[in-house]
């Protein structure tokens, strides 16, 4: 009889790079829409700049390091980070700084290191960081009211920098808004600014529900695993809970969870399987981590959405998490752990 | 009490000696290739930074003020950053005599560690007191031990790495720590220093 033997893994499934990358930018189509409705149409431009310059600059490099250009291309990881900085910035931000974003996170995020799988850092996290420490001006203060009426020509005009930026347009964060008001203003009194809608952050909790949606895909998807995004959430909303019970002196929790990053931060940006942690603990402690800076930064620091430089820390802290949070070996009764 | 707190997370993330201060960046970048190393010198460097930075604080107050002698106060401590490094020396060649000799010549220049030297120098500036120079000089060695032992563990993964042959080495430990500092630049502003 001749039985046909065959080495393990048994279970196989036709997934690589380009797929998931692929997955991940679907997932984010309902949260662009959302950006493209609630503020500003602007965003698409901005993608194409940012896309453009993607493409660009990764093949420039992969030229220059002698790699098959088109194959590389096709796996979409540039255009992903791409993308993901470009949502995460104003949309009023000037062209050349999307440029010069774009740039930065692939060639010094990514690049330096040896290209895709090699980043300890987030790339595009690490150029949000560098762009925020650089140009604090812009980018913090470029971001719209949701529904201002600014209609897509002027928005170009604007970032193509053909025209100064008309009073009354821009407005702050509703995380910066609350945070910088909570002092002086009750709760209730915030809650009348036309960023708020009732107690909730108006057009922005469209936003992170949209991408709450599309990370909720990925998951059922099983493109990555729920335990850092729970540990994001969960970091940041005990601290959020403890800290934060009385709205009048503290920005309360469910403007930290749906007035941000955080639900974009949580499932597409901690997730990254190149710079975040490997095993299941070590994930919801990275994510624990990230979330945990992430409210300490926003509450006691200057920077009022602090997902950035958040996740950059735990990126920082991620190879020593891995080397303590080994998994069991199988047949092995304990656990094996880092220094010896 | 509250003081000291703040005394010992601004030393650790807001104004870390390495990486926002750029103090100490000899050890930083010469012993953090490997994580067992980089334990043993945050350790030592530990030590050496509480024990030198109360030392030259009592050297300051009990025998220079009285002397009238303020400006010997950089040589003098460097004297006592001598002493304290060569008491450390003894004690870990007879406890740790691995240790000691995987450390090799580091275990020395922590004498020209700059931020053993800064601490003492800084508590004077800031008219800390017995305490306060404890709690500064302890949490300086915190930061310090903190950001290297994470430092070792991220060269040990980016060594390996197939990065352009220009970059391998010291060279891509530069990017990353220069990227950590961008990373710690997040705690801007956490405690008014």
């Amino acid at each position: 009889m001749n039985l046909i033997t065959l080495s393990s893994p048994h279970h196989t499934q036709s997934t690589g790079v380009n797929k998931v990358m692929l997955q991940v930018l679907m997932a984010l189509v309902p949260g662009i829409v959302a950006l493209c409705l609630f503020f500003s149409p602007i965003y698409l431009f901005n993608l194409l700049i940012g896309c453009s310059t993607a493409l660009a600059v990764e093949a420039l490099i992969l030229r220059l390091r002698r790699c098959p250009v088109a194959f590389h291309l096709r796996d979409l990881s540039a255009l992903v980070t791409a993308v993901l900085l470009v949502i995460s910035m104003p949309p009023l931000i000037p062209w050349w700084i999307t440029v010069l974003a774009v740039s930065c996170a692939l060639l010094l995020g990514k690049h330096l290191y040896g290209g895709l799988g090699f980043n300890p850092f987030n790339p595009a996290m690490v150029a949000f960081a560098l762009m925020i420490v650089s140009f604090p001006v812009p980018m913090t203060t470029l971001w719209l009211a949701p529904n201002s009426g600014l209609d897509f020509a002027s928005a170009l005009q604007i970032v193509l920098g053909q025209t100064l930026l008309p009073d009354g347009i821009s407005s702050a964060t509703p995380l910066d808004y609350y945070k910088t008001q909570v002092g002086r203003l009750t709760a209730t009194e915030i809650y009348q600014s036309e960023l708020f809608f009732g107690i909730w952050p108006a057009g922005w909790i469209w936003v992170s529900l949209a991408y709450l949606v599309g990370g909720l895909f990925l998951l059922y998807k099983k493109v990555f695993s729920w335990h850092a995004p729970l540990g994001l959430l969960v970091g940041l909303a005990v601290l959020a809970l403890i800290f934060g019970l009385d709205p009048d002196s503290n920005t309360p929790l469910h403007l930290h969870l749906l007035a941000g990053s955080a639900i974009v931060g949580a499932f597409f940006i901690v997730t990254d399987p190149v710079s975040g942690a490997t095993s299941r603990l070590g994930k919801f402690i990275f994510g624990f981590g990230v979330g945990c800076l992430a409210y300490v930064i926003r509450t006691w620091g200057s920077y009022p959405d602090a997902i950035a430089f958040a996740v950059l820390l735990m990126n920082f802290a991620a190879p020593f998490i891995d080397h303590y949070s080994k998994p069991r070996t199988y047949g092995h009764s304990t656990r094996h752990q880092g220094y010896k | 009490m509250i003081d000291y707190l703040l005394i010992l997370v601004g030393t650790i993330l807001v104004n870390n000696f390495v990486l926002v201060q750029f103090l100490g960046l000899c050890p930083f970048m010469g012993v953090s290739n490997k994580l067992e190393t980089a334990m043993g010198m945050s350790l030592a460097t530990t030590f050496v930074l509480t024990l030198s930075s109360v030392c030259s604080y009592l050297v300051f107050e009990y025998i220079l003020i009285p002397l009238d002698l303020p400006w010997l106060r950089t040589i003098s401590f460097i004297l006592v950053i001598a002493v304290v490094v060569q008491f450390t020396e003894m004690v870990v060649r007879k406890t740790s005599p691995l240790l000691y000799k995987v450390l090799g010549i580091f275990l020395p220049l922590i004498t020209t560690n700059c931020a053993v030297l800064g601490v003492a120098l800084l508590n004077i500036n800031k008219d800390h007191g017995f305490v306060a120079s404890l709690v500064y000089g302890f949490g300086a060695a915190l930061g310090f031990s903190l950001v290297m032992v994470l430092f070792s563990a991220m060269r040990e993964r980016i060594n390996v790495a197939d990065a352009p042959r220009v970059f391998q080495g010291s060279a891509l430990g530069m990017i990353t720590a220069g990227l950590a500092a961008l990373a710690f630049m997040g705690f801007t502003g956490l405690v008014q220093a």
